[in-house]
């Protein structure tokens, strides 16, 4: 179906969960009146990025009040957010929601924490198992947790398990500052999700945060791409937005059509190499 | 070589926006700095009335009675360009006053103390108008150490502390810092014809682009002596990254409980904000 996807490009803050659980909610209610079916928040939304020792006190289960909220609202609006979750064995988790009719459809924890430069996430949170496609009103579904969309295999995988649309959800600091036109993280950012969703003829819908933490820019930059790699909207950079972007049947129908490369792809190749692989190397 | 070329327009809204939010996330709007009549505190003083507004910045110029007297002037011109609170409290009363103390001190100690004077007079002024200090420490003078410790290295944030002079020179001129102020040699204005660049003994491009692949790019000691470096620059230069470390550090703890400050109690300083 044709529908229209709201990236909300928020600006959370550090550890305070009353104040983004306004400006949620906030983005929420202007997406229902704007008339959008989709809204995608950041990844960490509800809690701000550097959180170090803060993992656990702001991390909530999936039965906290927050989420009860959530539920409610996406019965009228379908949600992807990201949050820090607690299970009942006290292992903390970045993760993502995806919450439709008034239940979670989805729950992805990131799998690929990054832990070099500026980020130390496998420090303080513990690794998410799956990358699995769901269904949804929109069609199928993958969630990706920013780090997660740089290993070719998430995506690759959550194509593969019939997803014809990609969510990330990212908190993408901003650096390597030249003398080109954009930032260095951000030009690489546009090159991967446009080059996927190329790759795996799927659209891409990508939302970033804003704002600062201790010095370090979030670069938003949120965007939608077609399947055919285009971008179909943009948000400003390191700025708040509010992004709506149309996201059609037919522009997806028709580059599988053009381009059928999922088609064609090979499972059951891909699947013998890589256990050769896992084999060889013992 | 080029390769420290930015995007100004980009580099300045980073910077720019870089203050007005952690300045004013803390529950203030102004901002406090030393304006030295030098180009790193003119530009942090054309980011920060960008950021703030003119009316929400202080600076305060703050002469020796060695200071060049056109330090000053040239401070002024920025504080006028700009529309900035601006006012000059001498120091010299002050330090001389402790001076007749220890006579015998030599220029090093008389350089730190009257950077360290300066410094309680901007973190008094902090209080006095309720605002932050702004640092005005380039990635350059950082990473050679070539600072006071507590002195000029003070502030509760600084917006260039990662960009390489040649950046400040180019950022400067796209935010329009008058020609004066870009055109003198960097000093330290400690006594009279000192220049940064006689005493380091180096020049600040040939610097910035050494440190710029050393510290940056990671390029190891081959790699560059390979791309052009004398092998006496480097290591001059890396010992003088290394040996400064301790300036870029908050000081080391003495560990004996479970949770220490910094090792195993880890924070942002953004936390709850």
């Amino acid at each position: 179906m044709d529908f229209t996807v709201a990236l909300a490009q928020i600006k959370p803050k550090l550890g305070c969960l009353d104040d983004n659980m306004a400006l949620i909610e906030a983005a929420i209610e202007k997406g229902i009146s704007e008339g959008a079916h989709l809204v995608v928040f950041p990844e960490l939304a509800l809690t701000g990025y550097f959180l170090k020792d803060l993992v656990p006190d702001v991390a909530i289960g999936l039965d906290a009040p927050q989420i009860t909220r959530l539920k409610l609202l996406s019965r009228r609006i379908s949600i992807a957010i990201g949050l820090v979750e607690v299970t009942a064995d006290y292992r903390f988790f970045n993760t993502a929601l995806y919450l439709e009719g008034g239940e979670i459809l989805q729950v992805h924890r990131k799998v690929y924490l990054p832990t070099y430069g500026l980020f130390d996430e496998q420090r303080y949170l513990a690794r998410g198992e799956h990358f699995r496609a769901f269904d949804t009103r929109f069609g199928r579904v993958g969630m990706l947790i920013c780090e997660d969309m740089w290993h070719l295999s998430a995506p690759y995988i959550l194509a593969m398990d019939g997803a014809t649309t990609l969510i990330c959800l990212s908190s993408s600091p901003g650096r390597g500052i030249s003398g080109a036109e954009g930032l260095g993280s951000a030009a690489a950012w546009q090159r991967l999700t446009s080059t996927t969703a190329m790759f795996l003829n799927c659209r891409v819908l990508y939302c970033n945060r804003v704002g600062y933490e201790d010095g370090i820019n979030f670069w938003g930059g949120s965007e939608a791409i077609a399947p055919s790699g285009e971008v179909t909207v943009r948000g400003s950079l390191l700025e708040e937005d509010f992004v709506l972007a149309k996201v059609e049947e037919g522009a997806l129908r028709r580059e599988r059509i053009f381009s059928p490369m999922m088609r064609d792809e090979n499972l059951a190749i891909t699947v013998k190499e890589l256990k050769r692989i896992d084999r060889e190397r013992g | 070589m080029g390769t420290l070329t930015v995007n100004t327009a980009l580099l300045r809204k980073i910077l720019v926006g870089f203050v007005h939010d952690e300045v004013t996330k803390v529950g203030v709007r102004k901002g406090v700095l030393g304006l030295s009549g030098g180009i790193d505190s003119a530009l942090v003083a054309y980011i920060a009335a960008e950021a703030l507004g003119p009316e929400n910045v202080y600076a305060y110029t703050m002469p020796y009675r060695t200071s060049n007297p056109e330090s000053e002037e040239h401070a002024k011109l920025v504080a006028d360009a700009l529309g900035i609170n601006y006012q000059v409290l001498e120091i010299t009363p002050m330090v001389d006053a402790y001076f007749a103390l220890v006579p015998d001190a030599d220029n090093m100690r008389r350089g730190n103390k009257m950077a360290r004077e300066r410094m309680t007079i901007l973190y008094d002024h902090s209080a006095a108008v309720g605002g932050l200090v702004l640092g005005t420490s380039n990635k350059t003078e950082l990473l050679l150490g070539y600072g006071t410790l507590h002195g000029d290295m003070a502030s509760a944030l600084n917006p260039i502390g990662d960009i390489y002079k040649s950046q400040v020179w180019e950022l400067s001129e796209a935010m329009g810092v008058p020609r004066e102020v870009i055109d003198k040699k960097p000093s330290a204005d400690l006594w009279a014809g000192q220049t940064d660049e006689q005493e380091l003994g180096f020049s600040y491009r040939d610097a910035d682009e050494l440190l710029y692949r050393m510290v940056d790019q990671r390029m190891n000691r081959d790699e560059l002596i390979a791309a052009g470096f004398a092998p006496e620059f480097i290591d001059n230069v890396h010992k003088k990254v290394q040996g400064s470390h301790f300036k870029r550090r908050l000081p080391v703890i003495a560990k004996v409980s479970n949770r220490t400050i910094d090792r195993d109690f880890r924070y942002a300083r953004d936390w709850g904000k």
